[in-house]
C-alpha cells in the first residue's frame, strides 16, 4: 500500500471537510465509547484483568523465541506447517507459492490487518487469483476499491447509503435500504464465494504455543467459513500473536471483546488446531501458518517493545479525539489512530510518517483505555525524539525551540525576554484584552483570539511586592 | 474545616503561562495556600518546566531544564503548581528523565514526591473542604487532560466549588475530552486543534453556563480564544481565581474593565 502519511495535514483537512465521513464518524464516537465503558463497569475485576493481560504479554515477549518454537513444534505434530517470513515480500511469496501449489483460482479471506500490511490482495490479483474479502466491512471496502479506515470496523467511514449504492452496482440488484436487507444481500453473494474458494486465508487473534492452535474472533462467523470450507487454510499471523497457553489466551479474550465493542465475548471465538482429521466431518485438508516478523523482532528490547503487546482492539482510536476528527484514512497507511502513530513509523520509516506521532495532544485517553496498558503517548514521544535527533522536523520550529530553551535555562535572560515580550504585547493589546492577529502566530490566531497578558509578569510583581514589605 | 496546625513551607512553581499571561492566577494560588495554612515562597530562578522541549523530542534541553528546576525547587516541604500539566511534568516525568539509580534521578524523585497540583494539594494534602468566596454565576468545568489522567484531579475542584456561594455548577458533557490545546500541537496542527476546540465550545454553550473554569491556563487560553473568536458570551477563568474570590480582573481574553 502506497503510504500517504506525509500528506497527513492535507488528508486531515479534506477528511474534516467531508460531511459524509463526519456523519459516519459521529456514530462511531458514541457507540464504541459508551459500550466499552458499560462493559468495563459491569466487570469489577476489569482493571485486574488488564494487569494480568499485560503481564502475560510481557512474559511472552521476553521469551518470544521459545514460545514460537514450541508453537511450530505443536503445529507440525498436529499435521500442519509453519512458514517463517522475515518481511512482507517473503510472506507474499510464501502465500503465493502455497496458493499456486493448491491450484488456487479463487481465495476467500477473513479480516486480517497483516494482510493489508503486506499488500496481499494486490499480490494475489497480480497472479490472477481472485481474492474475496468475507468480513462485511472488508467486503464493502473491497467493492469500493478502498482500504480499511479502522482496524476493527473497516468501513466505518461509510454511510448506509453509500453501501446500498455499492451493493446495487456490484450485485446487479435494486438498491435496498434496511441494514438487515443489506446484510442478507452480502451473505447471499458471499455464500457462493465460500463454496468456490480453493484456499481460505485468515489472520489470527492469538496463537497458542501449548496446543499449536490459531484463535480467531469474529462477530460474523465469516472466519469459520473462510477456513473450514476450502481445501487449504493459511493463517497469516505476526510473531507477537503467540501466547503460552489456552488459559492465558482466555484472559486476553476477556479484555479484547470488552475493549473493542463492549461485548463480553465476541459472537464467534474459534480455536483451530491442525488440518481435518479422518473422523472430522469438515475442515481443510492442509493447514499452514505464516509467521511474519516484518521488523517486529527488531523492536524487542527497544523503547518500542511495549507496542508489541497490542491485541488490535481499536480502543485507542475509538477514544482518540484526533482519530475521531479525521478518520483513519488521513493517517495514510494501514494502522490508524494512536497505535498506528506508534507502529507506522516502524514499518515505513519515521521520515515518511513523522506527522503521525506529532499529531497528538498527549491527552492520554488512549493509554487510559488500552487493555494492555501500552504507554502510547510515551512511545509517540520516543518517535519525536528520534525525529528531533535526525532533524526531520521543520527548521523554524527547531530553531524557535532552541532559542526558547536557551532562555529557559537562564533565568535572568528568561525574565528579561519575558519583560520585553510582555511589555510589547501589552502595548499592542491595548484595552481589548486579546489579539485577532499576531505576527508569527497565525497557527493560533487563524481560528482563535490570543489572550493578551495582564501586565508585568507574576515574578516581577511578586518581587516588587516583597521589596515594598 | 480549618487547615492542619503545621505550617509547611511551600514553593509556588508558578508556570510560565501564569507568569507571563495571567499573574492573577499566581496571586490567587498564594491566597489559597496561605488560607490553607502554608507559608508560600516563590523560588527565584524558576522559568519553565521544560514541557515544550520534552514534547518536541528535545531530550537534551529537557534534561538540562529539569536539572535546573529541581535545584531551584529543592528544600521545601512541598512544591505546588497551579497547572495539572506542569505538575504532571514535575511529578511523573522528571524522575524518568534520568538514568535509574543516578543522583539526578534521586533528586528528581525527591522533588516529584513533594509536588502537587494546586487544587488537589488543598483538598488531599491540606484537607480543605471549602473557601469563603462568592460568585453568583452558572459555571461549567473542563477537566484538563494531564491533571485528570496523570494526577487524578477530578472531584477535588468540584468539591471546593460547592463551597462558593451563589455558584451553580452545570456539568460539561465530554468534560474529559481534550480541548485541542496540546502545547505546540495547537499551532502545528491548527485545523485539527480548531475542530477539537469547536466541539468543546459547542459542549460549553450547551450547558447554558456563563463561565467555564479549568485548572490549566493553556487549555483556558485555547478555549477562551475560540469562544471569543466565535462571538460567544461565555467567559473563561482559572478555578483558583474563583475559589480565592479574586474575580475582579477581567476574564481571560476579556477587555480591561
Amino acid at each position: 500500500m502506497e503510504a500517504t502519511s506525509l500528506s497527513f495535514k492535507e488528508n486531515a483537512r479534506r477528511a474534516m471537510g467531508d460531511e459524509t465521513l463526519q456523519k459516519a464518524l459521529g456514530f462511531a464516537r458514541t457507540g464504541f465509547q459508551d459500550k466499552r465503558a458499560a462493559a468495563a463497569a459491569r466487570l469489577p475485576e476489569f482493571d485486574d484483568l488488564r494487569d494480568a493481560a499485560k503481564a502475560i504479554k510481557d512474559h511472552t515477549l521476553e521469551h518470544l523465541d521459545v514460545y514460537l518454537e514450541i508453537f511450530e513444534q505443536r503445529v507440525i505434530e498436529q499435521g500442519g506447517k509453519v512458514h517463517w517470513a522475515r518481511d512482507a515480500a517473503e510472506a507474499r511469496a510464501i502465500i503465493l507459492r502455497l496458493c499456486k501449489g493448491a491450484g488456487a483460482r479463487s481465495v476467500t479471506k477473513s479480516k486480517s490487518m497483516i494482510s493489508e500490511e503486506i499488500g496481499l490482495n494486490e499480490a494475489l490479483e497480480a497472479q490472477k487469483i481472485r481474492c474475496v474479502e468475507t468480513d462485511l466491512g472488508e467486503y464493502i471496502v473491497q467493492l469500493a476499491g478502498e482500504t480499511p479506515s479502522h482496524i476493527l470496523a473497516p468501513a466505518i467511514h461509510m454511510t448506509k447509503d453509500r453501501v446500498s449504492a455499492l451493493f446495487a452496482e456490484a450485485h446487479g440488484t435494486a438498491p435496498v435500504d434496511e441494514p438487515e436487507a443489506l446484510l442478507a444481500e452480502a451473505r447471499h453473494a458471499l455464500r457462493q464465494r465460500y463454496f468456490e474458494a480453493d484456499v481460505g486465508i485468515t489472520g489470527a487473534n492469538f496463537l497458542i504455543a501449548e496446543t499449536g492452535s490459531v484463535v480467531l474472533v469474529t462477530n460474523e462467523g465469516n472466519a469459520e467459513l473462510t477456513q473450514g470450507l476450502p481445501r487449504m487454510h493459511i493463517a497469516l499471523a505476526s510473531i507477537e500473536k503467540v501466547v503460552p497457553t489456552l488459559e492465558e489466551a482466555c484472559v486476553l479474550l476477556r479484555v479484547l471483546a470488552r475493549s473493542a465493542t463492549g461485548q463480553e465475548f465476541s459472537a464467534y471465538t474459534t480455536l483451530l488446531t491442525g488440518p481435518k482429521r479422518p473422523a472430522d466431518l469438515d475442515g481443510p485438508t492442509s493447514f499452514h501458518v505464516v509467521l511474519l516478523d516484518n521488523g517486529r523482532g527488531g523492536m524487542l528490547g527497544t523503547e518500542f517493545q511495549d507496542i508489541l503487546r497490542c491485541i488490535r482492539c481499536g480502543a485507542c482510536m475509538n477514544h482518540c479525539p484526533v482519530y475521531l476528527a479525521t478518520g483513519g484514512h488521513a493517517y495514510g497507511w494501514v494502522y490508524p489512530g494512536p497505535m498506528g502513530a506508534v507502529l507506522t513509523p516502524s514499518f515505513i520509516g519515521i521520515e515518511k510518517a513523522h506527522h503521525l506521532p506529532n499529531a497528538s495532544t498527549f491527552c492520554g485517553r488512549c493509554e487510559q483505555v488500552c487493555p494492555m496498558r501500552i504507554p502510547l503517548p510515551k512511545m509517540m514521544r520516543h518517535w519525536r525524539e528520534e525525529q528531533f535527533k535526525r532533524k526531520l522536523s521543520p527548521a523554524t520550529g527547531r530553531y524557535g525551540l532552541k532559542l526558547w530553551a536557551f532562555a529557559a535555562k537562564r533565568p535572568a535572560l528568561y525574565h528579561l525576554g519575558a519583560k520585553v515580550a510582555i511589555g510589547l504585547l501589552c502595548l499592542l493589546g491595548g484595552k481589548r484584552g486579546r489579539f485577532r492577529r499576531l505576527p508569527l502566530a497565525s497557527g493560533w490566531t487563524g481560528s482563535r483570539d490570543f489572550p493578551a497578558p495582564q501586565g508585568s509578569t507574576f515574578q516581577a510583581q511578586w518581587r516588587a511586592r516583597r521589596d515594598r514589605r | 474545616m480549618s487547615p492542619p496546625a503545621d505550617r509547611p513551607r511551600v514553593a509556588l512553581f508558578v508556570t510560565c503561562l501564569v507568569d507571563l499571561f495571567r499573574p492573577s492566577v499566581g496571586f490567587a494560588a498564594v491566597k489559597l495556600l496561605e488560607d490553607a495554612g502554608c507559608t508560600v515562597e516563590v523560588p527565584a530562578g524558576q522559568s519553565c518546566c521544560g514541557q515544550p522541549a520534552y514534547n518536541q523530542g528535545d531530550r537534551a534541553d529537557t534534561v538540562e531544564i529539569a536539572r535546573r528546576t529541581i535545584e531551584v525547587l529543592s528544600g521545601y516541604d512541598f512544591v505546588v503548581v497551579p497547572s495539572g500539566s506542569c505538575a504532571g511534568m514535575l511529578r511523573k516525568h522528571y524522575p524518568e528523565l534520568f538514568p535509574a539509580g543516578s543522583d539526578d534521578a534521586a533528586r528528581a524523585r525527591e522533588v516529584a514526591e513533594r509536588t502537587f497540583e494546586l487544587i488537589s494539594f488543598l483538598t488531599d494534602v491540606r484537607g480543605i473542604t471549602g473557601f469563603e468566596a462568592s460568585l453568583p454565576a452558572r459555571i461549567t468545568y473542563h477537566d484538563s487532560c494531564a491533571g485528570l489522567r496523570e494526577l487524578g484531579v477530578k472531584q477535588q475542584p468540584r468539591r471546593l466549588l460547592e463551597s462558593v456561594r451563589g455558584l451553580e455548577l452545570r456539568e460539561l458533557p465530554g468534560a474529559e475530552i481534550c480541548c485541542g490545546f496540546g502545547g505546540t500541537f495547537c499551532v502545528k496542527y491548527p485545523a485539527i486543534s480548531t475542530r477539537m476546540v469547536d466541539d468543546k465550545v459547542t459542549d460549553i454553550e450547551a450547558t447554558g453556563a456563563e463561565l467555564v473554569l479549568a485548572g490549566d491556563l493553556g487549555c483556558l487560553m485555547n478555549m477562551a480564544g475560540r469562544l471569543k473568536r466565535v462571538g460567544s458570551k461565555v467567559e473563561a477563568r482559572h478555578v483558583a481565581e474563583v475559589l480565592a474570590g479574586m474575580t475582579e480582573e477581567p476574564p481571560i481574553g476579556g477587555p480591561a474593565a
